[in-house]
């Protein structure tokens, strides 16, 4: 069936409809990663969006249940230049198309992606709209589409309850970990290292988390502009008043570094891929990480009383980590525990440990 | 860390001659590290023995030495040019093992000396089997259970404990040379005896056989503050067991999901920062298709052939990063000259897919052993570029220049199915079309994943192409179907052949539906940052991103590449092809480059203004004519890849440069050349035109045997045969059907005189011929094959004014503007025309630097209109400069079983070192030193066994061995004629007689050469053959012209290694 992409700016691609037919307003964002379409399917910080692989074959060795990254695939749409019909690897449990179908994906193939990824580079994420009918009218579509905002998501993708994972093996640390959007493969980094690991919903208020005997807390990555979540921020200052290790990755970071005085903005095209190059400044070297965000920590509004910058992007110098002055506490913008991407930086998991010393509470 | 101020002046190794498993890529390599190293102010002294190349041209170092590649020679290199430093990496295997074997004999210490980039532990961590086995087992990474063995006994008893089959892998060569899988324990015995032979160490590697893995390769680089990236990932469409430059390989790999794919990530990186290399480093691992088990199958330290098409695949210069890094500059210091903006620290990521094709010599080797294994066989390689898989697929096979346009291999269809499922079965060249033909007979991917563990992607992939063959077939398509046809690569006139129609006519119907093709950017980055690069592919897709330049002033020329290395068109196609850019370039001309080998300098994209990775078809190439329009074409230097194209762009509209295509044609037609000769007054041999058998036996009759049989329009004397009566005529006109077609066929009486080449220029009016060649050895012998010799030794000059009258003659009734190579045979005190070609050769590198005449610029130049009497380098005959030298060629027989290595009239070598000195005794030494070829020392032993013909002519050659105190074997004939004349030698027996005979001699390595003349016929059961085979085989010197032996005598007589002197080329 055919399907159209309606761009913000009135640009339109012709294509054919994969996963559920329908329509879908969404913020149409790029990602260059050339594997982990499943993981970039279920990260919930893709929730709102449409995402356009740049890489022109997606699907190849089709989906199984092992390469989620949450309950479900919270990207609004996919946008493909191929979806291959036939998934080949030893863990192939279906094809890419047919998950689509399952979960009520909506999604086109058979576009310029590179042009689209183009229009996005030159002109900033933009919104737009995926149709299979074709009785639209550009006029009412557009308006639409620019009416259309990512708006609550952190809590449309947060837990309902608290949900704790057990460690792998011997349980050394109690770690609490806010759910903004969380990743599997964050719990799992966690557990894996003898974590016995709490998820909480993201509303959960500072003091049940503080009271709760954690040696701990992890604050995760998640879709949106973090400036919106007012309420949330006001629980991260608390947080950040007390003495407990605090490590925080992505949407987590933002929410710190807003919590502590800082801005954020919103970036013209954001980095999403695995290739992205960061230094860590305290060690002189250079890092390729994976990344997935809209917007950043504006750099002249961090106070150096209260954090400095530790880590910045090789490519655009934009803030990739901050270290606080109070104890304990480090973030960083990309994503340590990868899935999908580069695991180059997974070390951070092990200073996460290292701060939390000898484990007290677990 | 900033670059080291220490480091001042660098000595870069070259690879030396180009052989299977050793090619262009490390030109390529070496000549952009150069450029590297001197835009950071550093003094380069260059060494390589091969003068095709680009990086030995003056220009591209401070110092070049086109010297042999060994201990002694760099020894005194060393010693007059006192480098600081030495950057081994970029000159394949053979660079890293002399800078190892400088390394250890102490000479790099002696001198002061720093080994740049990776270290000696390193080197040897990642090189030596078993340090590197421990080293991967120290860092917990997997490798195939094996045991390094250095007996053939050993061999035997470790196979036995881990089972057949296993994989035998010398240590220390190229390509895999000498290695094979051993199915049982005799073929075990075999393979073993000979990589042990063949190993700089004396081991071979046995270890359990994991044939049927996924083979994939991670290209990773580091620097000294140890930055870890990895650049392209690559997989084997052939599963484990073929060579990796055997494989069609795909980048980036395609069915690997995310976890697996970084787990083999994480482990390139961890091991290229055990090994604490700095620079570019090649991982490759098996992958067990149904699980996470993998294995590391071998690591190479350096910048290698698979890092060469990473390069092109992604955009990202490897070697020039390499480079820097060498030189103490850290990645994030190194600016992305892609995007200009960001740095070199960083992962290329593609939005594309890219294929990569060997190209395999077996249709000049027809009767070579087609299998593929560990041992590599491919000369060279194409790639292509898409936005699907299929789309490169059907690109990259066009582009083989094999006659084939599809996944459809004439011959297939005529096999019955069972014959077919045998056929699945054989890991050979045609194995992919064998697929093909099997999924058209209706087999399902998962049978024929069964058999050839080829991954049910790849194969529903080919089964795409084939589904679309069928609906092709049914007649006319719709726009829908066409534009679905167009995006898997299929070419207008295969699709018009399919549903019955012309290539005009598809052409037309697509326009009409405006479906056109449109070109992307290689940007390294998937389009995240704005690019500048000048490099494109084609796709059909939405939009196109290749602008003309706007900029109307400068003339746009259309420069055509020379496709993949193989035998008769080599390197030297690409040096003329880039040098053309160059004098363009400094014309003020824009330049634009099309070509698909990856290997190549000329398809880096800061060669010319713009390239274009494309096939060189008619209609590839009129898909950028169209978009670029350009002002002109140039297809003299392409080699015939280039020439053929010639009057498709004519029939374009475009402007050819230089000789026109009716000159070409006027060459190649064989009455009409004759008719030209006979204006001219020039002799030439008597010769026929024919189409059939019966025509040739005929002709042959008619002129009388011996005659030269073969086929028109090809290059490298493909197909050539000397024929000595109707039989032989018949078994050659069998095979040149077979890999030819349409062109008619030559039949000449063969004259046996001395032969010389010469190269010239000419303007219009006047020919500038800056050397005349002389080959060593009489006509016969293919000159590519021939060693040959400047200044000419025996040309009277009289012929020499003959020979420039004959050549000025030529290129002006042939209407030649450019460049013209013409072979001559001196026969009887007359000189007569064999050959002209209108395009360049493979001697104008060489003769380009040793007479410092720039003849490519200055072809270029009166291409455009200059004269030569403008240009300082006068007109006629160049003087001669004061220096020999010797172009010998080199053949890279012990890779490819069952080619016989006696040299005929059809090219056999795969490159070339030159010998350069004051005396010619003393340049031909250089040259064998270069080509590793000994004259035996006295007190040696020579076995001499010769056909009758020559029995004659080899008295002179073994009084004079004997003279040197050489021993003398003989088998019985040879013998008797010896002894006969009053000459020393000892009886061996022949091939089938009682051990030990010949063979055993010559297996048992007491022997330093063999000389041994081939009787006719291709047969391979014969006595000569088996010798030669056995010499190849147990690295014995064997040759097989006697003109090639006198050679050696003068070497061993007149010439004295301790006299040797390197000559820097720089201030000839």
């Amino acid at each position: 069936m055919r399907a159209s992409l309606i761009l913000e700016n009135g640009a339109v691609f012709l294509g054919e409809s994969i996963g559920e037919v329908g329509k879908r307003v969404c913020e149409l964002v790029f990602n260059t990663s050339m594997t982990g379409y499943q993981e970039i399917l279920t990260d919930p910080s893709y929730a709102g969006q449409g995402v356009v692989m740049s890489y022109p074959l997606i699907g190849n060795y089709g989906v199984n249940s092992q390469d989620n990254e949450s309950s479900q695939p919270w990207v609004d749409a996919l946008i493909v230049r191929r979806l291959s019909s036939l998934g080949s690897n030893f863990r192939c449990e279906g094809t890419l198309d047919d998950y689509l179908k399952e979960y009520h994906i909506a999604g086109v193939q058979g576009v310029d992606t590179r042009a689209l990824t183009r229009i996005l580079r030159t002109q900033g994420t933009m919104n737009g709209m995926i149709t299979c009918g074709s009785d639209f009218s550009i006029q009412d579509a557009l308006e639409e589409i620019k009416a259309f905002r990512v708006e609550g998501t952190v809590e449309r993708v947060s837990r309902k309850a608290p949900e704790t994972f057990p460690a792998d093996g011997e349980t050394r640390f109690k770690v609490a970990l806010m759910d903004y959007g969380v990743k599997q493969n964050m719990i799992g980094c966690l557990t894996r290292r003898g974590c016995q690991v709490t998820v909480f919903p993201c509303h959960t208020p500072a003091e049940e988390l503080l009271q709760g005997g954690f040696d701990g807390v992890m604050l995760s990555n998640g879709p949106g502009d973090p400036a919106d979540n007012v309420a949330i921020i006001q629980e991260v200052k608390k947080l950040y008043e007390s003495d407990l290790p605090i490590f925080a990755v992505c949407l987590g970071h933002q929410l710190l570094a807003l919590a502590t005085g800082a801005k954020t903005h919103k970036m013209p095209f954001g980095h999403r891929g695995g290739n992205h190059p960061v230094k860590d400044l305290a060690a002189g070297r250079c890092f390729i990480t994976s990344q997935n965000h809209g917007y950043v920590v504006t750099p002249e509004t961090v106070d150096p009383a209260v954090a400095e910058i530790s880590h910045v992007n090789v490519n655009d110098g934009t803030v990739e980590g901050l270290r606080y002055k109070r104890p304990n506490c480090f973030t960083v913008q990309f994503h340590p525990e990868a899935a999908p991407g580069p695991m180059d930086t997974e070390y951070l998991f092990d200073r996460f440990i290292a701060s939390m010393g000898g484990g007290h509470n677990a | 860390m900033p670059k080291d101020p220490k480091i001042k002046k660098v000595l870069v190794l070259g690879s030396g001659p180009i052989v299977i498993g050793q090619a262009a890529e490390f030109d390529y390599a070496g000549t952009q590290a150069c450029r590297a190293l001197r835009e950071e102010g550093v003094e380069v002294v260059l060494v390589n023995s091969n003068p095709a190349t680009i990086m030995t041209d003056a220009d591209i170092a401070d110092h070049v030495y086109i010297e042999p590649l060994n201990v002694a020679s760099l020894t005194q290199i060393i010693q007059k040019e006192r480098p600081d430093s030495i950057l081994p990496t970029l000159g394949g295997q053979t660079g890293l093992n002399l800078a190892m074997n400088l390394h250890e004999e102490g000479i790099l210490a002696d001198y002061g000396v720093r080994l740049l980039g990776t270290s000696p532990t390193s080197i040897k961590k990642a090189e030596d089997r078993q340090e590197f086995k421990d080293a991967m087992e120290a860092l917990g990474q997997p490798c195939v259970t094996s045991d390094v063995v250095e007996s053939v006994e050993a061999a035997v008893e470790f196979a036995g404990r881990i089972g057949y089959p296993v994989i035998v892998r010398p240590a220390y060569t190229l390509g895999g040379t000498g290695g094979g899988i051993a199915y049982d324990e005799p073929s075990l015995r075999e393979i073993a005896d000979r990589g042990i032979h063949l190993s700089r160490v004396g081991q071979v590697l046995i270890e359990r056989c994991i044939a049927g893995w996924k083979e994939i390769e991670f290209e990773v680089m580091r620097d000294s503050a140890g930055n870890v990236i990895q650049i392209c990932s690559m997989e084997n469409i052939d599963p484990v067991g073929v060579h990796t430059g055997d494989s069609i390989v795909v980048a980036p790999t395609q069915t690997l999901a995310n976890k697996e794919y970084q787990m083999l990530r994480s482990a390139a990186l961890d091991i290229i920062s055990a090994l604490e290399i700095e620079g570019g480093c090649n991982c490759q691992f098996a992958l067990n298709p149904d699980s996470f088990e993998y294995a590391v199958i071998e690591v190479n330290p350096r910048v290698s052939r698979s890092s060469a098409l990473a390069s092109k695949a992604t955009g990202y210069p490897i070697a020039k990063v390499a480079a820097k890094i060498a030189l103490g500059y850290t990645l994030d210091e190194i600016p992305n000259a892609v995007t200009g903006k960001t740095t070199a620290c960083f992962e290329p990521t593609l939005d594309y897919c890219v294929l990569k094709i060997p190209r395999l010599p077996f249709d000049k080797f027809t009767t070579a052993s087609r299998k593929l294994g560990t041992q590599m066989k491919a000369t060279g390689e194409v790639m292509a570029i898409s936005n699907s898989f299929q789309g490169a697929l059907m690109k990259a096979i066009r582009s083989l220049e094999l006659n084939v346009k599809t996944l459809r291999l004439e011959g297939l269809e005529d096999l019955y199915t069972e014959e077919i499922e045998e056929k699945l079965a054989d890991v050979d060249d045609q194995r992919l079309f064998v697929v093909a033909e099997a999924l058209r007979r209706g087999f399902s991917p998962e049978k024929i994943n069964a058999i050839t563990k080829m991954d049910v992607w790849f194969l529903t992939r080919f089964q795409g192409i084939i589904q679309m063959e069928a609906e092709l077939s049914k007649g006319v398509p719709d726009a829908e179907t066409l534009r679905r046809a167009k995006e898997m690569g299929f070419s207008d006139a295969y699709i018009a052949a399919l549903c019955g129609s012309t290539r005009a006519e598809i052409k037309a119907l697509r326009e009409s539906m405006d479906i056109r093709p449109s070109f992307k950017m290689v940007d390294t980055c998937a389009a995240e940052f704005e690019a500048a690069t000048p490099y494109y592919y084609s796709t059909y897709d939405r939009e196109n991103e290749a602008e003309p330049s706007a900029d109307e002033s400068r003339r746009k020329v259309l420069v055509l590449g020379s496709g993949p290395i193989r035998i008769g068109q080599g390197i030297e196609f690409d040096y003329c092809s880039v040098h053309s850019v160059w004098a363009l370039k400094k014309l003020g001309c824009e330049t634009i480059i099309i070509n698909n080998n990856p290997e190549t300098v000329s398809t880096d994209f800061d060669v010319a203004d713009k390239l274009y990775f494309e096939p060189l078809t008619a209609e590839d190439v009129e898909a950028v004519v169209e978009l670029e329009k350009p002002w002109g074409a140039v297809v003299q230097f392409g080699g015939q890849t280039a020439i053929k194209l010639a009057k498709a762009l004519t029939e374009m509209g475009v402007p050819i440069l230089g000789t026109s295509s009716d000159g070409v044609d006027a060459a190649e037609d064989r009455e009409r050349f004759d008719e030209i000769l006979q204006q001219c007054g020039i002799p030439r041999a008597e010769g026929r035109t024919v189409f059939t058998t019966e025509e040739a036996i005929k002709a042959a009759n008619e002129v009388g045997y011996p005659v030269l049989v073969r086929p028109s329009y090809v290059l490298g004397g493909q197909g050539m045969e000397i024929a000595y009566n109707d039989r032989n005529i018949t078994e050659f006109m069998r095979i040149i059907n077979r890999t030819v077609q349409e062109h008619p066929i030559l039949v000449d009486k063969y004259l046996m005189g001395r032969e010389v080449e010469v190269d010239g220029v000419f303007d219009g009016e006047d020919v500038l011929i800056p050397g005349i060649m002389e080959h060593v050895e009489r006509a016969g012998v293919h000159s590519g094959d021939s060693i040959s010799v400047y200044p000419s030794l025996h040309i009277e000059d009289k012929h020499k004014e003959t020979i420039l009258r004959y050549t000025r003659d030529l290129a002006r009734a042939l209407g030649v503007i450019g460049l013209i190579n013409i072979q001559f045979i001196i026969y009887s005190d007359q000189v007569y025309v064999i050959e002209v070609n209108p395009r360049s050769s493979r001697t104008i590198p060489y003769i380009s630097k040793v007479t410092g005449v720039p003849i490519i610029d200055l072809a270029t130049r009166v291409m455009l209109g200059e004269k030569l009497r403008d240009m300082g380098y006068g007109v006629d005959i160049y003087p001669e400069q004061k220096y020999y030298a010797v172009k010998m060629p080199i053949f890279s027989f012990e890779k490819l079983t069952d080619v016989d290595t006696g040299l005929g009239p059809e090219m056999k070598s795969t490159g070339e070192v030159l010998g350069l000195d004051e005396s010619f005794p003393q340049a031909l030494l250089k040259a064998f030193k270069g080509a590793n070829l000994r004259a035996p020392k006295k007190g040696g032993r020579v076995i001499i066994t010769v056909r009758d013909e020559d029995k004659g002519e080899i008295l002179g050659i073994a009084r004079g061995l004997a003279d040197q105190d050489i021993e003398i074997f003989a088998t019985a004939g040879t013998c008797a004629a010896l002894s006969e004349a009053g000459i020393p030698a000892k009886l061996v027996g022949r091939v089938s007689e009682a051990h030990p005979n010949i063979l055993d001699m010559i297996a048992s390595g007491s022997v330093d050469l063999v000389i041994n003349t081939p009787t006719k016929g291709r047969k391979h059961d014969t006595d000569g053959f088996k010798i030669r085979r056995s010499a190849v085989e147990h690295s014995v010197a064997c040759v097989t012209a006697i003109d090639t032996a006198r050679a050696i005598l003068t070497v061993r007589a007149q010439s004295r290694s301790a006299d040797l002197r390197p000559i820097d080329i720089t201030a000839l």
